[in-house]
């Protein structure tokens, strides 16, 4: 297929693996920050193929994970009302809220659908007037423009009958604050490439200069991660702290302006708590006064509720990068797909799922170049 | 509210993952229907019941389909109701003979509609020389049902000499498959309302008989056959292996998939691999008869895309690998329901 068997080519990446054995000649930790680069690496085993000293670790950009329990509650008890319409993307109905999650509300006779849009909601919005429909806004920076998009276009038509549940969340605070933990092994990042899309990479910049570790924008293929892998290796062997781009095919160092400028007219930013990792300030998005009409959260009347994590998993640690999921007591036991204790095991983009999903068995180790 | 009782239990009421064919559907067959059906012709769960009735042995076999949309590129639930009940008793070996057609119809579905469907199922059975011998007609009120459900039940002659179990695959033996995968799925998919892309993909809806026959005719040492429809050729695979007790190792470069389905499931963030198929079959062979099972299947118009995808190995019994293009492997699992489109 055009534009992916290029970025997938088992020859180039071959060659691209010998220049990092080449080029990597001290042991070094590397996080790459979205759950989608995760899964890459899992699906095609790219962890597999890298000298052992260059290590991964899998970075907090899942966000049906960080999506704090209590807001999966609030989507639980909006998706029961009787008049309400919840549409949500598909992964975030399998995850486990403190009582129900979305496909059992759907069972009992909740009217919860699946879009690949908010265009799609609105659309729904348009046909059902007398249906409350409510959009679950999830997602980082790539997913932000979209919902605003839809908030922005429903006033404009004058829409009663739609909101959203806002649950975003911003990539640069998380990281910040990982940098500053004194237990915090990883040397250099790549950066999540759809993210830096909307919002280019001039943030990741004064994180480079200001914890001294290099940054390196990534793509999603499997070649796109080893060049950035290779990148990352080279500024560290050489000593750099930049911000370098390898996914020039879509990102720009000023990224995209006018999703940018839509999106700012709809959400300011505002502290969010992060399911696993805890409250962070200024890392997130929630609507501008304004648009008040258009909130979820204050037209259902849900926004006191809050809940405690389970205890027994890991996920802080995980989505934190100090853990591997292998490393937890309930991995692949009393945690599976099936019967996940936390979001990273539900979320297709989910660090616990990649590793379950995609996991290997004893002796098939894959017998790479020396 | 009170701290989390994760996980949640998934006995309490069906979900629409307990159809899917994966691990939350075989959990439903064993939970409520094995423990209270206590037939041992029942728990070897197969796509088909093979009983011997006056020397003969008949297969004997029902389906439910409760497709939407009712039409779509390639077919419609009447040809697929026919189809799919073909399919189970050929997977079997069988020659299919005989089938009985119940419909479950919504009040208020148009006439015209419901003709359409008989209609095409008329032609699918005169096609596959199979004739509809008896029927039943149920309508429920509007609002209580999703217009139209069809359920067909099919019996066949098994021809002597012909024995086909899981308990038969050894290692070493091949995995055949008659041609590219995920067509129906995703032709289906591109038709609901909530999905916004359009495709020229068609349903691979077909009858599989005749191509069993050629194979069987070019292939003896052929072990098991399956269709992998719902949850696909991973959740095929993966019964096979468990029932075998032995290892699958497939390859990814070998597993035919059409261009527009792999944009498709990109597109979607879905594995072709649990994509359902409605006119394919999988086939595991001794090693000895691989070449010749190749070149039947491909020569026949519904196994033209033919490939050998992968052999059994005493290597992780009950597990299904997947040597991927950069030459690593992974486990290739079954999915507990349907896959879920991502978020970004």
């Amino acid at each position: 297929m055009k534009f992916l068997d290029e970025y997938r080519d088992p020859k180039l990446a071959q060659a691209v693996v010998a220049e990092i054995r080449r080029v990597a000649t001290r042991p070094w930790v590397l996080m790459e920050i979205c759950g989608g680069q995760t899964h890459t690496l899992m699906k095609y085993g790219i962890d597999e193929l890298l000298p052992a000293h260059v290590e991964l670790v899998h970075g907090p950009g899942c966000p049906v994970c960080v999506t704090p329990l209590e807001l999966i509650d609030k989507a639980v008890a909006i998706a029961s009302t009787p008049d309400a319409t919840l549409v949500s993307y598909g992964d975030m109905l399998r995850v486990p809220g403190s009582e129900s999650d979305l496909f059992r509300v759907k069972a009992a006779g909740g009217d919860v659908r699946i879009a690949y849009s908010p265009m799609d909601a609105l659309a729904i919005a348009r046909r059902h007037p007398e249906r409350r429909v409510v959009f679950f806004a999830v997602g980082f920076e790539t997913t932000a423009p979209a919902n605003a998009m839809a908030v922005w276009q429903a006033r404009r038509e004058g829409l009663k009958n739609f909101t959203v549940l806002v649950s975003h969340v911003l990539v640069p605070p998380a990281i910040r604050l990982l940098l500053g933990f004194p237990s915090n092994r990883v040397q250099g990042f790549i950066a999540p490439g759809h993210v830096c899309t909307v919002m280019g990479y001039t943030e990741y910049e004064e994180l480079a200069a200001a914890h001294k570790v290099p940054f390196v924008v990534g793509g999603f293929e499997p070649l796109d991660l080893l060049e950035a892998i290779l990148m990352l290796v080279r500024q560290l062997e050489e000593g750099r702290a930049e911000v370098e781009n390898q996914y020039v095919r879509s990102v720009t160092r000023a990224g995209n302006e006018a999703a940018r400028r839509r999106m700012f007219e709809v959400f300011e930013v505002s502290d969010r708590k992060w399911r696993g990792i805890g409250q962070i300030a200024a890392s997130g998005y929630r609507l501008r006064e304004e648009y008040a009409a258009f909130d979820a959260e204050r037209v259902f009347d849900v926004r006191s509720t809050t809940i405690e994590e389970p205890p027994e998993c890991i996920s802080a640690q995980v989505l934190q990068g100090l853990a591997k999921p292998t490393d937890c007591s309930a991995f692949g036991s009393r945690c599976t797909p099936d019967t996940p204790l936390g979001a990273p095991m539900v979320s297709s983009e989910g660090a616990c799922a990649a590793y379950y999903r995609w996991r290997r068995t004893p002796g098939l180790r894959f017998q790479g170049p020396a | 509210m009170t701290s989390c009782p994760t996980p949640l239990e998934t006995k309490d009421r069906v979900l629409l993952g307990h159809g899917s064919g994966g691990r939350l559907s075989a959990e439903l067959l064993r939970d409520v229907f094995l423990k209270v059906f206590r037939s041992p012709v029942l728990g070897r769960l197969d796509d088909q019941a093979v009983l011997e009735i006056g020397g003969e042995r008949i297969a004997f076999t029902t389906d439910s389909f409760v497709v939407q949309p009712l039409f779509f590129r390639g077919g419609d639930i009447g040809s697929l109701a026919v189809h799919g009940t073909v399919n189970d008793l050929a997977m079997g070996g069988a020659e299919p003979l005989y089938l009985a057609a119940a419909f479950i119809l919504e009040e208020g579905l148009s006439t015209d509609i419901l003709a359409r469907v008989a209609d095409s199922m008329a032609r699918a059975a005169s096609a596959a020389g199979i004739e509809i011998v008896t029927g039943d007609t149920k309508v429920v009120e509007k609002g209580k049902g999703d217009g139209l459900f069809i359920n067909t039940t099919g019996i066949g002659r098994v021809p002597p000499g012909v024995n086909l179990s899981a308990a038969n695959i050894r290692p070493g033996d091949r995995v055949l498959l008659s041609g590219f995968i995920g067509d129906h799925g995703i032709a289906i998919l591109s038709e609901r309302e909530s999905i916004g892309f359009e495709t020229a993909i068609a349903s691979d809806s077909a009858a599989l008989h005749t191509l069993v026959r050629d194979l069987l005719r070019a292939a003896p040492g052929i072990r098991v056959m399956r269709d992998p429809t719902r949850g696909g050729v991973s959740s095929t695979t993966n019964e096979l292996a468990a029932k075998a007790g032995l290892g699958i190792e497939l390859m990814e470069t070998a597993i035919p998939v059409r261009e527009e389905v792999r944009g498709a499931c990109e597109l979607l963030g879905f594995d072709p691999l649990y994509v359902a198929n409605e006119g394919k079959l999988i086939a595991i062979v001794a090693p000895e008869d691989a070449d010749a099972g190749l070149a039947a299947m491909r020569a026949h118009p519904l196994g033209a895309g033919a490939a050998i995808i992968g052999s059994v190995t005493e290597a992780h019994p009950g597990i299904v690998t997947l040597e991927t293009l950069f030459g690593t492997s992974r486990v290739v699992d079954m999915l507990s329901g349907d896959q879920l489109p991502r978020i970004c």
